[in-house]
């Protein structure tokens, strides 16, 4: 689904954010980019659709190659791959309806995003994505008066509206407490499997990572120092991602924190 | 990380390190602004006498206000209110018209830099001026009249607005900003739907101000030419008519409350 050859991005200050990455992330897949503050996820993600633009080297979306696409080209490539941010990135004084509508403004025109004149089918689907994470009675309300794990679900939304081929999902449970951050990771999980979307998830919390995906990538100084299963994190490749540490109380206990308390949001769902 | 802290002293005393390091740049500072006001205040020629003179003036003048005069006998009073309200609210209109455009250009995060700068150097020349100076110029291209005072005002309007809309942009939140911008939206569904959204209350709060500002502007606009009710007065100093004057003054300063009231009642409402 996706491809990346030779990535590489140097900042105008001289850092070098990404050095030569190479991924692939087939249809279907949900990878966890683990990795210590700095170390290029939020780079990578965003130059996958060119909120930063790379500096060398391709990514390919299906057969699309990205990193060369004129501006309108790249609006219609946007569409297809939605993204999830740290802090919600809600435009606040909207109510969460628009919010979410927002996901489709890659789709309409300016007249009718400028009236909020959304076709019928959007509006319904936007309605059923609401209701699906547990939020219909919200749609009216300004997002600002929402919680934080509320606001990340309508961030969801308006991810999955867009009907993406692609999720980027940069530090969605940095923001909030740990169960909330569990019910969103488990709900970006379910979402990805009902649509066997692809998806990169950057996360610096390692166990959530572990607990939630079967592909570990580990970036360190913008290069890729693991690619496997979250079992194979060892404290050795945990010293090599993020330096000394002791790492034995982070690792292992997959398996007990799964089936944790049930979440509003499976009720929801059901 | 060895805690050392028996092995060593610590000071008891901490001070805030000064905002400029240098203590001999420090020093200078103050030493010539001291220096120089001193001198500054010193040379003021208050001329005492004429001081004196001045009081028993400024009591007659006074006494010809009173009781203020609000007969409006040949009507000219109301004409000059209405023309003055019609001349605040067309030039707000029309300068915050104009500023939309020119502040979008003038914030920094969304034009590219000649554009940026074209639309700054508009802004820096319309601040350049103020009203009275602008209503001079509007006077000798246009003749006499509202229209005049309309342009001035409309120009310092963008000058206010704009700048303040562009300073605005530029203080937005970049998270939102990039999520619209990531879902494929065009640059007018991203101002839209990103920017407006975060503007928009200071916005609406400040197209009020100007409105008032505009209105007290069409008062001085008036005295160069600019019509509106500032011409009014004029007159009404010339001809000698200090009770009507008292009048025309107070009425501009009830409106000018009204405003400001209305403007910070709708600012609360609109956040």
């Amino acid at each position: 689904m996706l491809r990346i050859e030779d990535l590489n991005k140097k900042y105008p200050t001289g850092d070098e954010a990404l050095k030569d990455v190479k991924l692939e992330v087939p249809k279907g897949q949900v990878m966890a980019l683990i990795g210590p503050s700095g170390a290029g996820k939020s780079t990578l993600i965003r130059c996958v659709n060119r909120l930063v633009e790379p500096t060398k080297g391709k990514v390919f979306l299906g057969e699309l190659e990205l990193t060369q696409l004129s501006r309108w080209k790249l609006r219609q490539a946007r569409r297809r791959m939605g993204m999830i941010f740290q802090e919600y990135a809600l435009v606040e004084r909207l109510t969460v309806m628009e919010n979410v509508l927002s996901g489709r403004l890659g789709y309409v025109g300016f007249w009718r995003s400028w009236f909020r004149r959304f076709p019928g089918k959007d509006v319904r689907e936007a309605y059923r994505l609401l209701d699906r994470v547990g939020l219909m009675e919200m749609a009216d309300k300004r997002a600002d008066e929402l919680s934080g794990g509320q606001r990340q679900r309508v961030g969801i939304c308006r991810a999955l509206i867009q009907n993406p081929d692609l999720l980027l999902v940069d530090e969605p449970t940095a923001s909030l407490d740990p169960k909330t951050s569990r019910q969103i990771m488990r709900l970006i999980n379910e979402l990805c499997d009902e649509r066997s979307l692809a998806a990169i998830i950057n996360i610096h919390d390692v166990l959530l990572a572990q607990m939630f995906s079967k592909r570990i990538v580990g970036l360190e100084q913008g290069s890729i120092v693991y690619d496997g299963p979250p079992e194979d994190l060892t404290p050795e490749v945990l010293t090599r991602i993020y330096g000394e540490e002791n790492w034995e109380a982070t690792i292992g206990k997959v398996e007990e924190e799964n089936e944790e308390e049930d979440s509003t949001i499976s009720e929801a769902a059901s | 990380m060895r805690d050392n802290s028996d092995a060593r002293t610590y000071p008891m005393t901490w001070k805030k390190p000064p905002y400029i390091k240098n203590s001999y740049i420090r020093g200078s500072i103050y030493f010539f602004s001291a220096l120089y006001l001193a001198a500054a205040f010193g040379t003021m020629d208050v001329n005492w006498t004429r001081v004196a003179e001045g009081l028993p003036r400024a009591e007659r003048f006074l006494d010809a206000f009173f009781p203020p005069n609000f007969a409006d006998n040949r009507g000219v009073v109301w004409d000059g209110i209405q023309e003055s309200i019609w001349m605040a609210i067309i030039s707000t209109v029309a300068g915050i018209c104009l500023s939309v455009p020119i502040g979008l250009g003038a914030a920094r995060n969304l034009a590219p830099k000649y554009i940026y700068l074209i639309n700054r150097a508009i802004i820096a020349l319309s601040r350049t001026f103020p009203e009275i100076i602008l209503a001079i110029f509007a006077v000798k291209l246009f003749g006499f009249g509202p229209f005049a005072g309309f342009i001035a005002l409309s120009i310092g309007t963008i000058g206010f607005y704009a700048k303040l809309l562009a300073e605005d942009i530029e203080n937005m939140s970049e998270d939102q900003a990039e999520a619209i911008k990531a879902t494929g939206a065009s640059w007018f569904q991203w101002i839209n739907y990103a920017i407006q959204p975060q503007v928009m209350p200071r916005m609406i709060g400040l197209s009020v101000y100007r409105l008032d500002i505009n209105f007290r502007e069409s008062a001085v606009v008036g005295i160069v030419g600019g019509g509106g009710i500032g011409a009014t007065l004029n007159t009404a100093f010339d001809r000698y008519e200090f009770d009507t004057a008292a009048a025309i003054l107070l009425i501009i300063i009830g409106i000018v409350m009204c405003l400001e009231y209305f403007s910070g009642f709708l600012r609360k409402r609109v956040q």
